[in-house]
């Protein structure tokens, strides 16, 4: 349903119901009203006819045949007010002209009384006067009443029934016109190309659209920012996948046209080692796109049986290099980690596999714990100072020409940043390096 | 030809080498802008062949020194981004050439050849002098019409004399042009080396120049 077609209605409800308490609340006040000016009109009546009895000035038939009483006003409501006389004994002594046959009401004491005569109900107010032995009776048709009040109510219901569609037609429009800034709002989206990400065109906004049009402008920066990183990185990778393929094609090339079968079997050593390093670039991509893709978890983490599942894996690529690697953290203590072990995996492992190739032939590498923080230290050339600052930078990588892809730091740096830990690589002496992975605080 | 690689791709580096040294050149490699700084200061090279992404910066910035440095030194740019305004970028800060990875070995040959050859200041491939065409793309050579086959050293000292031919060259800068770094220098080996040419093209086609070094013989 729309926003328009919602509000409509519910004002509209609301106008609806408003009115109809209102006619209630008249046609209440209305009936009570009439009750008490027609009761005091009929007591009065009754009190009067009662007087005139009195002071003689209607005369009583001595024969007991009725005589007629002038009562009457004129109008709408002639003969409506009707007025009868009984004896205390039960004869009918006079009455108006057009009352009913029967006795108004059988109630025989001073007071109001409704009774039925003639199929018509009757509201009557009997006078006893005892002086003269005569009950003087006056009533009015509750018919009469109940005209009085539903002739009020109709002259209220009439205008609102012209004025309720016009009253819906001003809301439907002003709504229309309400609503335009929304309109204006959708039709901007709506006719957006999916590569524009700008700002939302400027203009005059309505405070209650403001949170929503800056939490818009807010999301369209943040796709742009993560679009524009992920083109340089494609960008990049592209870029860097084209430098080993130049190196296979040169050396499946050499392979071809060798003189002679050293250069050739030297060539094809070369294509595997160049197949061999594009496959762990592809898959250090992969790496950094799991680990900037993965989601907020919360893991148990043995940073011990961490270190030593690294360092098996590892293991055939240290001893390649004649590397050994020494796992100094103790095992069985499980730290709670408030992300997936994924992240902290992937971090430790880039650092220790970087630690094995950047060491010289027979060196140590050692992984180490200390509280919150992982070390990992190898004792090969370390990183240059110049480089220091870049170094965790994608595709940068060290100056002795190594097999790196330059995404390993890049993996372990994304990872501490998902993690809320963080990174960090002490100046090195020349004599080695050392990165700490510095683990969140436990919370 | 002297050649000198700055590429910092390990197997991409050795596979240049080698693959323009089947194709007559003598090759050097580095890996940094630093050692190419370094290379180029200590020894003399016909050319190089530079990667524009470097680890230690942009080749770029090398190329903008050398052409500061007021040298005309032949540079081909090896690059990863191959768009026109990457290739626009590399000619403009004065490259020689360009070619994009992965590329053709033999073509990175021809055009390393052909702005060699620019530099010097000839457009035709083949040299000639005194009945003798030298093909560089093919290491071959025919003498008065009948066909003739050198090894590379043989070709190289050849080559390096006709390129100005009557001009001498002394031993040492045959040397240069003969081996890279890596290689030994064999003693005597230039004097092996003519005296094969000698045997090939006759006595008179190379001339020693007693204490100074060799030359082609004037045409006649």
């Amino acid at each position: 349903m729309s926003l328009r077609l919602r509000l409509f209605l519910i004002l509209a409800l609301a106008t609806g119901a408003i009115w109809f308490s209102a006619v209630m609340w008249i046609e209440h006040s209305t009936r009570a009203q009439v009750t008490k000016v027609l009761d005091a009109r009929l007591a009065e009546a009754a009190r009067m006819v009662s007087s005139l009895l009195s002071d003689r000035r209607i005369a009583m038939a001595g024969d007991g045949s009725p005589v007629a009483i002038p009562l009457d006003p004129h109008g709408d409501y002639a003969h409506q007010l009707s007025c009868q006389i009984w004896s205390l004994r039960g004869t009918l002594v006079g009455q108006s002209e057009g009352a009913p046959a029967g006795q108004l009401t059988g109630a025989h004491g001073t007071g109001y009384s409704e009774s039925t005569v003639g199929g018509e109900t009757w509201r009557v107010y009997t006078v006893e006067n005892a002086a003269l032995g005569v009950r003087v009776m006056v009533g009015d048709s509750i018919g009469v009443r109940e005209r009085l009040v539903s002739g009020v109510i109709e002259g209220l219901l009439l205008p609102m029934a012209l004025i309720l569609p016009l009253l819906a037609a001003a809301i439907w429009i002003s709504l229309g016109k309400g609503l335009a800034p929304m309109h204006r709002l959708a039709e901007a989206l709506r006719l957006r190309s999916p590569s524009d990400l700008a700002p939302l065109p400027v203009g005059p906004v309505p405070a209650e659209m403001r949170p929503m049009r800056s939490a818009l402008d807010g999301l369209f920066a943040r796709l742009s920012r993560a679009r524009e990183a992920e083109r340089d990185f494609t960008a990049f990778a592209a870029h860097e996948l084209k430098t080993p393929l130049a190196g296979l094609r040169t050396q499946a090339q050499i392979a071809r046209i060798a003189p002679d079968a050293a250069t050739r079997t030297r060539a094809l050593q070369n294509i595997e080692r160049s197949v061999d390093r594009t496959d762990r670039l592809v898959r250090q991509l992969l790496e950094l796109s799991a680990v900037e893709r993965e989601g907020a978890a919360q893991d148990q983490l043995d940073l011990g049986q961490l270190s030593a599942e690294i360092c098996a894996d590892l293991a055939p690529l240290a001893e390649a290099r004649d590397v050994m690697l020494v796992s100094d953290v103790p095992e069985g203590s499980a730290q709670p980690l408030a992300a997936s072990g994924f992240l902290l995996h992937a971090a430790l492992r880039n650092l220790v596999e970087n630690a094995v190739q950047a060491s010289p032939v027979g060196a140590k590498v050692r992984i180490s714990c200390d509280g919150k923080v992982l070390a990992v230290e190898d004792s090969g050339p370390g990183i240059p100072e110049a480089l220091r600052a870049r170094a965790c930078e994608r595709f940068v990588r060290g100056t002795q020409g190594g097999d790196g892809s330059g995404l390993g730091l890049a993996i372990a740096s994304a990872a501490m940043e998902r993690l809320g830990g963080e990174l960090r690589l002490p100046p090195s002496d020349g004599q080695g390096q050392r990165a700490e992975l510095h683990l969140p605080r436990a919370g | 030809m002297r050649i000198l690689i700055v590429e910092d791709d390990p197997v991409l580096s050795e596979g240049l080498s080698v693959g323009l040294g089947l194709s007559g050149f003598t090759a050097d490699s580095v890996a940094t802008l630093e050692d190419a700084r370094a290379a180029l200061a200590a020894t003399r090279f016909a050319g190089v062949v530079l990667d524009v992404m470097l680890s230690d910066g942009s080749g770029l910035e090398l190329l903008a020194e050398i052409r500061r440095g007021g040298s005309d030194l032949p540079v081909l740019l090896l690059t990863a981004r191959d768009q026109v305004r990457d290739r626009i970028e590399g000619l403009d800060a004065g490259a020689d050439d360009h070619l994009g990875k992965p590329f053709d070995l033999h073509e990175l040959a021809a055009r390393l050849r052909a702005i060699l050859r620019r530099a010097e200041g000839r457009a035709a491939s083949v040299l000639r002098w005194n009945g003798l065409e030298l093909d560089p793309s093919r290491l071959r050579g025919e003498y008065n019409g009948a066909p003739l086959a050198f090894s590379r050293r043989e070709f190289a000292v050849l080559h390096a004399l006709m390129e100005r031919p009557g001009q001498i060259l002394s031993k040492p800068a045959l040397e240069e042009r003969l081996y890279g770094w890596q290689e030994e220098i064999e003693s005597n080996t230039v004097e092996v080396h003519v005296h094969h040419l000698r045997a090939k093209l006759g006595r008179e086609f190379i001339e020693t120049v007693r204490g100074l070094g060799y030359r082609v013989a004037a045409e006649g």
